[in-house]
Protein backbone atom coordinates (compact mmCIF):
# COMPACT_ATOMS: atom_id res chain seq x y z
CA UNK A 1 0.00 0.00 0.00
CA UNK A 2 1.39 3.65 -1.19
CA UNK A 3 2.82 6.19 1.63
CA UNK A 4 0.40 8.62 2.45
CA UNK A 5 0.79 12.28 3.02
CA UNK A 6 -1.32 15.26 4.04
CA UNK A 7 0.82 18.60 2.21
CA UNK A 8 -0.90 21.49 3.56
CA UNK A 9 -0.07 24.38 1.23
CA UNK A 10 -2.20 27.17 -0.50
CA UNK A 11 0.24 27.82 -2.59
CA UNK A 12 -1.40 26.15 -5.65
CA UNK A 13 1.27 25.53 -8.35
CA UNK A 14 4.07 24.99 -5.49
CA UNK A 15 1.19 22.07 -4.33
CA UNK A 16 1.07 20.63 -7.28
CA UNK A 17 4.57 20.18 -8.15
CA UNK A 18 5.27 18.37 -4.94
CA UNK A 19 2.19 16.49 -5.69
CA UNK A 20 3.84 15.36 -9.13
CA UNK A 21 6.62 14.67 -7.35
CA UNK A 22 5.89 13.28 -4.43
CA UNK A 23 3.41 10.97 -7.12
CA UNK A 24 6.27 9.84 -9.28
CA UNK A 25 7.75 8.48 -5.54
CA UNK A 26 4.76 6.16 -5.24
CA UNK A 27 3.14 8.38 -2.50
CA UNK A 28 -0.22 9.26 -2.06
CA UNK A 29 -0.76 12.95 -1.90
CA UNK A 30 -3.99 14.68 -0.31
CA UNK A 31 -3.54 18.37 -0.91
CA UNK A 32 -5.15 20.74 1.59
CA UNK A 33 -5.02 24.51 0.61
CA UNK A 34 -6.73 26.21 4.09
CA UNK A 35 -5.40 24.96 7.62
CA UNK A 36 -8.47 24.76 9.22
CA UNK A 37 -9.90 21.42 8.92
CA UNK A 38 -6.39 20.05 8.69
CA UNK A 39 -5.89 18.70 11.93
CA UNK A 40 -9.57 16.80 11.68
CA UNK A 41 -8.40 15.67 8.20
CA UNK A 42 -4.78 13.71 9.78
CA UNK A 43 -6.49 12.95 12.41
CA UNK A 44 -9.11 10.60 10.14
CA UNK A 45 -6.78 9.29 7.74
CA UNK A 46 -3.62 8.79 9.81
CA UNK A 47 -1.10 9.82 7.13
CA UNK A 48 3.10 8.48 7.23
CA UNK A 49 4.03 12.04 6.67
CA UNK A 50 2.21 15.81 7.24
CA UNK A 51 3.46 18.61 5.18
CA UNK A 52 3.35 22.13 6.44
CA UNK A 53 3.41 25.29 4.61
CA UNK A 54 3.21 28.16 7.70
CA UNK A 55 1.62 31.17 6.33
CA UNK A 56 -1.93 29.64 6.23
CA UNK A 57 -5.56 30.91 5.39
CA UNK A 58 -7.76 29.52 8.33
CA UNK A 59 -5.31 28.12 10.88
CA UNK A 60 -0.93 28.57 10.65
CA UNK A 61 1.07 25.85 10.22
CA UNK A 62 2.11 26.97 13.68
CA UNK A 63 -1.15 26.47 15.24
CA UNK A 64 -1.79 22.83 13.34
CA UNK A 65 1.49 21.60 14.69
CA UNK A 66 0.92 22.74 17.95
CA UNK A 67 -2.35 20.91 18.22
CA UNK A 68 -1.00 17.67 16.67
CA UNK A 69 2.06 17.52 18.88
CA UNK A 70 -0.96 18.07 21.84
CA UNK A 71 -2.41 14.65 20.45
CA UNK A 72 -0.19 11.39 21.77
CA UNK A 73 -1.57 9.76 18.77
CA UNK A 74 0.18 12.53 16.56
CA UNK A 75 3.14 12.98 19.01
CA UNK A 76 5.51 10.98 17.00
CA UNK A 77 4.10 11.76 13.33
CA UNK A 78 7.17 13.20 11.08
CA UNK A 79 6.18 16.99 9.94
CA UNK A 80 8.19 18.49 7.35
CA UNK A 81 7.11 22.77 7.67
CA UNK A 82 7.91 24.12 4.55
CA UNK A 83 8.21 28.51 4.37
CA UNK A 84 9.19 31.52 3.47
CA UNK A 85 9.31 32.55 6.16
CA UNK A 86 12.88 31.81 7.22
CA UNK A 87 13.49 33.80 9.96
CA UNK A 88 15.50 32.16 12.55
CA UNK A 89 12.63 32.77 15.41
CA UNK A 90 10.21 31.29 13.26
CA UNK A 91 12.99 27.97 13.09
CA UNK A 92 13.06 28.65 16.86
CA UNK A 93 8.98 28.73 17.08
CA UNK A 94 8.96 25.46 15.02
CA UNK A 95 11.17 23.71 16.58
CA UNK A 96 10.05 24.41 20.18
CA UNK A 97 6.37 23.17 18.79
CA UNK A 98 7.75 19.93 18.18
CA UNK A 99 8.56 19.99 14.11
CA UNK A 100 10.26 17.08 12.44
CA UNK A 101 12.16 19.05 9.63
CA UNK A 102 12.43 23.26 8.69
CA UNK A 103 12.43 24.06 5.05
CA UNK A 104 12.40 27.35 3.79
CA UNK A 105 11.28 28.11 0.08
CA UNK A 106 12.76 28.81 -2.05
CA UNK A 107 14.26 25.02 -2.09
CA UNK A 108 15.33 22.36 -4.21
CA UNK A 109 13.19 19.67 -5.30
CA UNK A 110 16.24 17.06 -4.49
CA UNK A 111 16.30 18.66 -1.21
CA UNK A 112 12.48 18.29 -0.22
CA UNK A 113 12.77 14.67 -1.70
CA UNK A 114 15.37 13.89 0.46
CA UNK A 115 14.01 15.21 3.44
CA UNK A 116 10.90 13.08 2.65
CA UNK A 117 12.80 10.06 2.38
CA UNK A 118 14.73 10.76 5.67
CA UNK A 119 12.17 11.56 7.81
CA UNK A 120 9.71 8.04 6.49
CA UNK A 121 12.71 5.91 6.60
CA UNK A 122 11.21 2.42 8.81
CA UNK B 1 15.75 35.78 -34.44
CA UNK B 2 19.48 36.18 -34.28
CA UNK B 3 20.18 32.73 -32.37
CA UNK B 4 18.76 30.83 -35.60
CA UNK B 5 20.38 33.30 -37.82
CA UNK B 6 23.64 33.19 -36.56
CA UNK B 7 23.48 29.07 -36.19
CA UNK B 8 22.25 28.76 -39.69
CA UNK B 9 25.04 31.07 -40.86
CA UNK B 10 28.07 29.21 -39.06
CA UNK B 11 26.59 25.41 -41.08
CA UNK B 12 26.82 27.12 -44.24
CA UNK B 13 30.00 28.45 -43.46
CA UNK B 14 31.66 25.05 -41.91
CA UNK B 15 30.35 23.27 -44.91
CA UNK B 16 31.60 25.45 -47.33
CA UNK B 17 35.15 25.28 -45.32
CA UNK B 18 34.53 21.59 -45.38
CA UNK B 19 34.04 21.16 -49.28
CA UNK B 20 31.00 19.67 -49.20
CA UNK B 21 27.85 20.22 -51.41
CA UNK B 22 24.57 21.05 -49.57
CA UNK B 23 22.76 18.04 -50.68
CA UNK B 24 25.91 15.97 -49.97
CA UNK B 25 25.31 17.26 -46.13
CA UNK B 26 21.84 16.92 -46.10
CA UNK B 27 21.89 12.97 -47.47
CA UNK B 28 24.45 12.32 -44.54
CA UNK B 29 22.16 13.44 -42.25
CA UNK B 30 19.03 12.16 -43.63
CA UNK B 31 17.27 15.25 -44.69
CA UNK B 32 16.31 16.83 -47.69
CA UNK B 33 18.41 19.62 -49.46
CA UNK B 34 15.87 22.03 -49.10
CA UNK B 35 15.53 21.57 -45.26
CA UNK B 36 19.39 21.77 -45.14
CA UNK B 37 18.57 25.68 -47.55
CA UNK B 38 16.01 26.52 -45.26
CA UNK B 39 18.36 26.18 -41.85
CA UNK B 40 21.13 27.29 -43.80
CA UNK B 41 19.42 30.58 -44.40
CA UNK B 42 17.94 31.21 -41.11
CA UNK B 43 14.77 30.25 -41.89
CA UNK B 44 14.12 27.06 -39.96
CA UNK B 45 15.20 26.56 -36.34
CA UNK B 46 17.86 23.89 -35.78
CA UNK B 47 18.69 21.99 -32.39
CA UNK B 48 19.13 18.80 -30.84
CA UNK B 49 19.76 15.67 -32.80
CA UNK B 50 20.04 16.96 -36.03
CA UNK B 51 22.74 19.51 -34.79
CA UNK B 52 25.03 16.99 -33.53
CA UNK B 53 24.61 15.15 -36.63
CA UNK B 54 25.37 18.40 -38.75
CA UNK B 55 28.21 19.25 -36.05
CA UNK B 56 29.43 15.03 -36.42
CA UNK B 57 29.34 15.24 -40.10
CA UNK B 58 31.48 18.23 -40.65
CA UNK B 59 33.53 16.90 -37.72
CA UNK B 60 33.12 20.04 -35.15
CA UNK B 61 32.01 20.71 -32.12
CA UNK B 62 28.05 21.40 -31.48
CA UNK B 63 29.00 24.25 -29.63
CA UNK B 64 31.11 25.59 -32.26
CA UNK B 65 27.59 26.27 -34.62
CA UNK B 66 25.90 27.53 -31.42
CA UNK B 67 28.16 30.41 -29.88
CA UNK B 68 27.52 33.49 -29.95
CA UNK B 69 23.95 34.84 -28.28
CA UNK B 70 23.24 30.91 -27.73
CA UNK B 71 26.44 30.42 -25.72
CA UNK B 72 25.31 33.20 -23.06
CA UNK B 73 21.61 31.00 -22.66
CA UNK B 74 23.80 27.61 -22.53
CA UNK B 75 26.17 29.29 -19.75
CA UNK B 76 22.98 30.47 -17.84
CA UNK B 77 20.78 26.81 -18.27
CA UNK B 78 24.06 25.11 -16.72
CA UNK B 79 24.79 27.45 -14.34
CA UNK B 80 20.18 26.81 -13.37
CA UNK B 81 21.65 22.82 -13.20
CA UNK B 82 24.47 23.82 -11.27
CA UNK B 83 22.65 25.36 -9.04
CA UNK B 84 19.95 22.97 -8.61
CA UNK B 85 22.47 20.36 -8.03
CA UNK B 86 21.54 18.53 -11.48
CA UNK B 87 24.23 15.77 -12.05
CA UNK B 88 25.18 12.83 -14.78
CA UNK B 89 24.97 13.02 -18.68
CA UNK B 90 21.79 15.35 -18.32
CA UNK B 91 24.10 17.80 -16.73
CA UNK B 92 25.95 18.14 -19.86
CA UNK B 93 23.35 18.39 -22.08
CA UNK B 94 22.18 22.44 -21.79
CA UNK B 95 22.90 22.53 -25.20
CA UNK B 96 20.61 19.93 -26.59
CA UNK B 97 17.72 21.75 -24.34
CA UNK B 98 18.33 24.60 -25.91
CA UNK B 99 18.22 23.44 -29.08
CA UNK B 100 15.21 20.91 -28.55
CA UNK B 101 13.18 23.73 -26.92
CA UNK B 102 14.48 27.51 -27.37
CA UNK B 103 11.45 29.03 -26.01
CA UNK B 104 11.67 26.98 -22.80
CA UNK B 105 15.16 27.74 -22.08
CA UNK B 106 14.90 31.57 -22.45
CA UNK B 107 12.04 31.13 -20.04
CA UNK B 108 14.63 29.14 -17.77
CA UNK B 109 17.51 31.34 -17.99
CA UNK B 110 15.85 34.22 -17.44
CA UNK B 111 13.97 32.90 -14.71
CA UNK B 112 16.90 31.86 -13.00
CA UNK B 113 18.37 35.55 -13.53
CA UNK B 114 15.56 36.59 -12.06
CA UNK B 115 15.32 34.71 -9.21
CA UNK B 116 19.45 35.38 -8.34
CA UNK B 117 18.60 39.44 -8.46
CA UNK B 118 15.72 38.50 -6.10
CA UNK B 119 17.76 36.58 -3.62
CA UNK B 120 20.18 39.60 -3.65
CA UNK B 121 17.53 41.97 -2.68
CA UNK B 122 16.01 39.53 -0.37
CA UNK B 123 19.64 39.07 1.31
CA UNK B 124 19.67 43.58 0.93
CA UNK B 125 16.68 43.76 2.73
CA UNK B 126 17.00 41.38 5.54
CA UNK B 127 16.59 44.36 8.12
CA UNK B 128 13.36 45.64 7.04
CA UNK B 129 12.03 41.94 6.68
CA UNK B 130 12.12 41.54 10.44
CA UNK B 131 10.30 44.53 11.21
CA UNK B 132 8.13 45.97 8.64
CA UNK B 133 4.86 43.92 8.03
CA UNK B 134 4.53 45.75 4.17
CA UNK B 135 7.87 44.14 3.21
CA UNK B 136 7.44 40.82 5.10
CA UNK B 137 4.39 40.04 3.31
CA UNK B 138 5.88 41.14 -0.07
CA UNK B 139 8.90 39.01 0.40
CA UNK B 140 6.71 36.01 1.55
CA UNK B 141 5.21 36.75 -1.91
CA UNK B 142 8.37 36.32 -3.98
CA UNK B 143 10.14 33.92 -2.54
CA UNK B 144 6.71 31.64 -2.57
CA UNK B 145 6.64 32.30 -6.01
CA UNK B 146 10.21 32.08 -6.48
CA UNK B 147 9.74 28.92 -5.02
CA UNK B 148 7.16 27.60 -6.83
CA UNK B 149 8.75 28.54 -10.15
CA UNK B 150 12.26 27.02 -9.19
CA UNK B 151 10.40 23.76 -8.40
CA UNK B 152 8.36 23.40 -11.63
CA UNK B 153 11.29 24.51 -13.65
CA UNK B 154 13.14 21.51 -12.15
CA UNK B 155 10.59 19.00 -12.85
CA UNK B 156 10.20 20.48 -16.55
CA UNK B 157 14.19 20.24 -17.14
CA UNK B 158 15.24 16.60 -14.97
CA UNK B 159 11.69 14.78 -15.66
CA UNK B 160 13.35 12.59 -18.76
CA UNK B 161 9.46 11.19 -19.57
CA UNK B 162 7.23 13.96 -18.83
CA UNK B 163 3.58 13.20 -20.04
CA UNK B 164 2.55 15.74 -22.35
CA UNK B 165 -0.44 17.15 -20.30
CA UNK B 166 1.83 17.26 -17.12
CA UNK B 167 4.28 19.12 -19.26
CA UNK B 168 1.04 21.58 -20.81
CA UNK B 169 0.47 22.14 -17.16
CA UNK B 170 3.75 22.77 -15.80
CA UNK B 171 4.46 25.29 -18.82
CA UNK B 172 1.42 27.32 -17.96
CA UNK B 173 2.32 27.09 -14.01
CA UNK B 174 5.21 28.78 -14.75
CA UNK B 175 4.27 31.19 -17.33
CA UNK B 176 1.64 31.96 -14.62
CA UNK B 177 4.50 32.60 -11.87
CA UNK B 178 6.49 34.55 -13.78
CA UNK B 179 3.97 37.10 -14.45
CA UNK B 180 3.04 37.35 -10.74
CA UNK B 181 6.89 37.15 -9.88
CA UNK B 182 7.22 40.28 -12.32
CA UNK B 183 4.58 41.96 -10.70
CA UNK B 184 5.58 41.12 -7.31
CA UNK B 185 8.83 43.02 -7.48
CA UNK B 186 7.29 45.68 -9.52
CA UNK B 187 5.37 46.27 -6.41
CA UNK B 188 8.15 45.61 -4.57
CA UNK B 189 10.27 48.38 -6.27
CA UNK B 190 7.44 51.12 -6.21
CA UNK B 191 7.67 50.24 -2.66
CA UNK B 192 10.81 50.51 -1.79
CA UNK B 193 11.37 53.51 -4.10
CA UNK B 194 11.81 56.74 -1.43
CA UNK B 195 11.41 59.14 -4.08
CA UNK B 196 7.94 57.85 -6.41
CA UNK B 197 4.64 56.75 -4.54
CA UNK B 198 6.12 57.72 -0.88
CA UNK B 199 2.29 57.70 -0.31
CA UNK B 200 0.99 54.43 -1.56
CA UNK B 201 4.21 53.08 0.22
CA UNK B 202 2.98 54.24 3.80
CA UNK B 203 2.36 51.00 6.08
CA UNK B 204 1.75 53.33 8.66
CA UNK B 205 0.87 56.59 10.35
CA UNK B 206 4.14 57.16 10.62
CA UNK B 207 5.22 56.77 7.13
CA UNK B 208 2.04 58.87 5.92
CA UNK B 209 2.82 61.64 7.96
CA UNK B 210 6.78 61.53 6.89
CA UNK B 211 5.33 61.58 2.84
CA UNK B 212 3.37 64.35 3.36
CA UNK B 213 5.93 66.31 5.01
CA UNK B 214 8.48 65.28 2.35
CA UNK B 215 6.01 66.60 -0.61
CA UNK B 216 5.52 70.13 1.57
CA UNK B 217 9.39 69.85 1.19
CA UNK B 218 9.03 70.66 5.33
CA UNK B 219 7.84 73.92 4.42
CA UNK B 220 4.39 75.38 5.29
CA UNK B 221 4.22 79.20 4.38
CA UNK B 222 1.20 79.56 6.26
CA UNK B 223 1.94 78.79 9.66
CA UNK B 224 5.39 80.89 9.02
CA UNK B 225 3.13 83.97 10.15
CA UNK B 226 2.97 84.06 14.06
CA UNK B 227 -0.38 83.56 14.34
CA UNK B 228 -1.71 80.84 12.54
CA UNK B 229 -4.99 79.18 14.42
CA UNK B 230 -6.16 75.67 14.67
CA UNK B 231 -8.60 76.29 11.73
CA UNK B 232 -5.17 76.96 9.69
CA UNK B 233 -3.85 74.06 10.55
CA UNK B 234 -7.46 71.81 10.16
CA UNK B 235 -7.37 73.11 6.92
CA UNK B 236 -3.61 71.68 5.55
CA UNK B 237 -4.86 68.64 7.14
CA UNK B 238 -7.79 67.85 5.63
CA UNK B 239 -7.11 68.82 2.65
CA UNK B 240 -3.86 66.61 2.77
CA UNK B 241 -4.56 63.49 0.32
CA UNK B 242 -1.18 62.05 1.93
CA UNK B 243 -2.59 61.83 5.02
CA UNK B 244 -5.38 58.83 4.74
CA UNK B 245 -5.72 57.08 8.43
CA UNK B 246 -7.30 59.18 11.21
CA UNK B 247 -3.66 58.05 12.68
CA UNK B 248 -2.13 59.79 10.28
CA UNK B 249 -3.99 63.03 10.28
CA UNK B 250 -3.46 63.13 14.18
CA UNK B 251 0.37 63.03 13.91
CA UNK B 252 0.28 65.45 11.92
CA UNK B 253 -1.77 67.96 13.76
CA UNK B 254 0.27 67.46 16.55
CA UNK B 255 3.48 68.56 14.27
CA UNK B 256 1.89 71.47 12.76
CA UNK B 257 0.73 72.68 16.04
CA UNK B 258 4.35 72.14 16.91
CA UNK B 259 5.12 73.92 14.22
CA UNK B 260 3.35 76.71 14.68
CA UNK B 261 3.77 77.94 18.27
CA UNK B 262 7.91 78.04 16.88
CA UNK B 263 7.25 79.88 14.30
CA UNK B 264 5.01 82.44 16.87
CA UNK B 265 8.51 82.15 18.68
CA UNK B 266 11.09 82.10 16.43
CA UNK B 267 10.44 83.88 12.96
CA UNK B 268 12.55 82.20 10.15
CA UNK B 269 13.67 85.69 8.65
CA UNK B 270 15.22 86.17 11.94
CA UNK B 271 17.12 83.56 12.23
CA UNK B 272 18.38 83.41 8.46
CA UNK B 273 19.57 87.25 9.55
CA UNK B 274 20.87 85.94 12.86
CA UNK B 275 23.37 83.46 11.34
CA UNK B 276 24.36 85.81 8.41
CA UNK B 277 26.02 87.16 11.24
CA UNK B 278 26.51 84.28 14.06
CA UNK B 279 26.96 81.32 11.98
CA UNK B 280 24.96 78.32 12.66
CA UNK B 281 26.39 77.65 16.28
CA UNK B 282 22.43 76.51 17.47
CA UNK B 283 23.81 78.08 21.31
CA UNK B 284 25.26 81.19 20.46
CA UNK B 285 22.15 81.71 18.17
CA UNK B 286 19.76 80.75 21.13
CA UNK B 287 21.91 83.30 23.68
CA UNK B 288 21.75 86.52 20.73
CA UNK B 289 18.13 85.57 19.80
CA UNK B 290 17.05 85.29 23.84
CA UNK B 291 15.02 81.82 22.37
CA UNK B 292 15.23 78.04 23.88
CA UNK B 293 17.56 76.22 22.06
CA UNK B 294 14.92 73.45 21.31
CA UNK B 295 13.08 75.60 19.47
CA UNK B 296 16.56 77.10 17.58
CA UNK B 297 16.67 73.76 16.55
CA UNK B 298 13.66 73.00 14.94
CA UNK B 299 13.71 76.32 13.35
CA UNK B 300 17.33 75.45 11.87
CA UNK B 301 16.00 72.35 10.45
CA UNK B 302 12.95 74.07 8.38
CA UNK B 303 15.38 76.56 6.70
CA UNK B 304 16.06 74.86 3.20
CA UNK B 305 19.61 76.67 2.79
CA UNK B 306 20.83 75.06 6.06
CA UNK B 307 20.08 71.07 4.40
CA UNK B 308 19.99 70.01 8.26
CA UNK B 309 17.86 66.79 9.18
CA UNK B 310 16.26 66.33 12.77
CA UNK B 311 15.20 63.58 14.63
CA UNK B 312 12.69 63.83 17.84
CA UNK B 313 11.86 61.23 20.23
CA UNK B 314 10.06 60.59 23.09
CA UNK B 315 11.06 59.72 27.04
CA UNK B 316 10.66 55.75 26.12
CA UNK B 317 13.43 56.63 22.66
CA UNK B 318 10.78 56.19 20.11
CA UNK B 319 11.42 58.23 17.09
CA UNK B 320 8.21 60.54 16.53
CA UNK B 321 9.33 63.08 13.92
CA UNK B 322 11.87 62.53 11.25
CA UNK B 323 13.34 64.92 8.03
CA UNK B 324 16.08 62.36 6.97
CA UNK B 325 19.47 64.06 5.04
CA UNK B 326 21.69 62.01 2.71
CA UNK B 327 24.12 60.15 4.59
CA UNK B 328 22.42 59.40 7.68
CA UNK B 329 19.52 57.09 8.03
CA UNK B 330 16.85 56.84 10.05
CA UNK B 331 15.35 53.15 10.45
CA UNK B 332 11.87 52.99 9.58
CA UNK B 333 10.98 50.12 11.74
CA UNK B 334 13.20 49.05 14.60
CA UNK B 335 15.27 51.01 17.27
CA UNK B 336 18.07 53.31 16.28
CA UNK B 337 21.82 53.02 17.18
CA UNK B 338 21.70 54.16 20.62
CA UNK B 339 25.09 55.95 20.19
CA UNK B 340 23.33 58.87 18.60
CA UNK B 341 23.45 62.11 20.71
CA UNK B 342 19.86 62.10 20.72
CA UNK B 343 19.68 59.87 23.17
CA UNK B 344 22.36 61.40 25.18
CA UNK B 345 20.57 64.66 25.80
CA UNK B 346 17.70 62.30 27.21
CA UNK B 347 19.86 62.00 30.11
CA UNK B 348 19.58 65.46 31.40
CA UNK B 349 16.86 67.67 30.55
CA UNK B 350 17.89 71.20 29.07
CA UNK B 351 21.81 69.89 28.89
CA UNK B 352 22.95 70.12 24.84
CA UNK B 353 25.01 67.86 23.42
CA UNK B 354 27.09 68.26 20.35
CA UNK B 355 29.37 65.86 18.17
CA UNK B 356 30.40 65.59 15.36
CA UNK B 357 29.47 62.26 13.79
CA UNK B 358 29.95 59.74 11.10
CA UNK B 359 27.01 57.32 10.18
CA UNK B 360 28.48 53.42 8.99
CA UNK B 361 26.76 52.70 5.55
CA UNK B 362 27.13 53.20 1.81
CA UNK B 363 27.06 56.92 1.70
CA UNK B 364 29.49 57.74 4.88
CA UNK B 365 28.72 61.51 5.18
CA UNK B 366 30.21 63.49 8.43
CA UNK B 367 27.61 65.34 10.61
CA UNK B 368 27.60 67.69 13.38
CA UNK B 369 24.96 66.89 15.97
CA UNK B 370 23.42 69.15 18.28
CA UNK B 371 20.77 67.75 20.87
CA UNK B 372 18.64 68.71 23.46
CA UNK B 373 15.76 67.84 25.10
CA UNK B 374 12.78 69.44 26.99
CA UNK B 375 9.98 68.64 29.00
CA UNK B 376 6.26 68.52 27.49
CA UNK B 377 4.34 68.21 30.40
CA UNK B 378 3.19 71.08 32.94
CA UNK B 379 5.16 70.18 36.36
CA UNK B 380 3.12 68.48 39.15
CA UNK B 381 4.19 66.77 42.38
CA UNK B 382 6.42 63.36 42.58
CA UNK B 383 5.98 62.87 38.93
CA UNK B 384 8.61 62.62 36.37
CA UNK B 385 7.98 65.05 33.51
CA UNK B 386 7.51 63.84 30.04
CA UNK B 387 10.39 64.61 28.00
CA UNK B 388 11.05 64.91 24.60
CA UNK B 389 14.44 65.21 22.83
CA UNK B 390 15.58 66.91 19.57
CA UNK B 391 18.55 66.87 17.42
CA UNK B 392 19.46 68.41 14.46
CA UNK B 393 22.03 67.51 11.77
CA UNK B 394 24.28 69.66 10.30
CA UNK B 395 26.69 68.82 7.26
CA UNK B 396 29.90 68.79 8.72
CA UNK B 397 32.44 71.62 6.94
CA UNK B 398 35.20 70.49 5.22
CA UNK B 399 38.04 70.16 7.38
CA UNK B 400 35.86 68.89 10.43
CA UNK B 401 37.86 66.12 12.16
CA UNK B 402 36.87 63.02 12.19
CA UNK B 403 33.85 62.31 13.92
CA UNK B 404 32.44 58.93 15.59
CA UNK B 405 31.29 56.60 14.09
CA UNK B 406 27.93 55.18 14.86
CA UNK B 407 25.59 53.38 12.91
CA UNK B 408 21.40 53.07 11.89
CA UNK B 409 20.18 49.96 13.48
CA UNK B 410 22.48 47.28 14.57
CA UNK B 411 21.02 45.08 12.33
CA UNK B 412 22.83 46.68 9.36
CA UNK B 413 25.64 48.23 11.10
CA UNK B 414 29.16 46.89 10.32
CA UNK B 415 30.84 47.99 13.48
CA UNK B 416 32.67 44.84 14.78
CA UNK B 417 32.29 44.75 18.90
CA UNK B 418 30.70 47.51 19.60
CA UNK B 419 29.49 47.57 23.46
CA UNK B 420 26.02 49.29 22.55
CA UNK B 421 24.91 46.73 19.81
CA UNK B 422 21.92 44.62 20.65
CA UNK B 423 21.97 42.20 17.81
CA UNK B 424 24.18 40.46 15.58
CA UNK B 425 24.57 42.44 12.45
CA UNK B 426 23.88 40.73 8.76
CA UNK B 427 26.42 42.73 7.23
CA UNK B 428 28.99 40.84 9.63
CA UNK B 429 27.73 37.63 10.41
CA UNK B 430 25.14 36.68 7.82
CA UNK B 431 22.43 36.30 10.62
Amino acid sequence: MNKHVVLVEDETNIAEAIRFLLSNEGWRVETLANGSNAVDVIRNTGPDLVMLDVMLPGKSGFEILHDLRADPAFDALPVLMLTARGQSRDREMAEKAGVSRFMTKPFSNAEMLDAVRELTAQ
Amino acid sequence: MAREGLTGSRIRERRVMAGLKQADLARDIGISASYLNLIEHNRRRIGGKLLLNIASVLGVEPQTLTEGAEAALIAALREAADEAGLTGPEASRADEFAGRFPGWADVLAGTRRRVASLEQTVEALTDRLAHDPHLAASMHELLTTAAAIRSTAAILAETKTLQPEWRERFHANINEDSHRLSDSAQALVSYLDAETGAADAASSPQEEVEAFLSKHDFSFGSLETGSATEATIAEIVETAEMLRSQAAKYIARGVLQQWARDAAVLSLKDLRKEIETAGTDPLTLARNLHKPVVVVLRRMAALPELGAGLVVCDRSGTVIFRKSVEGFTVPRHGACCPLWPLFGALAQTGMVVTETVMQLGRAQAQFECFATSETQSAPSYNALPLVQAVMVLLPAPAGAGQGRSMGSTCRVCPQEGCSARREPSILSSGV
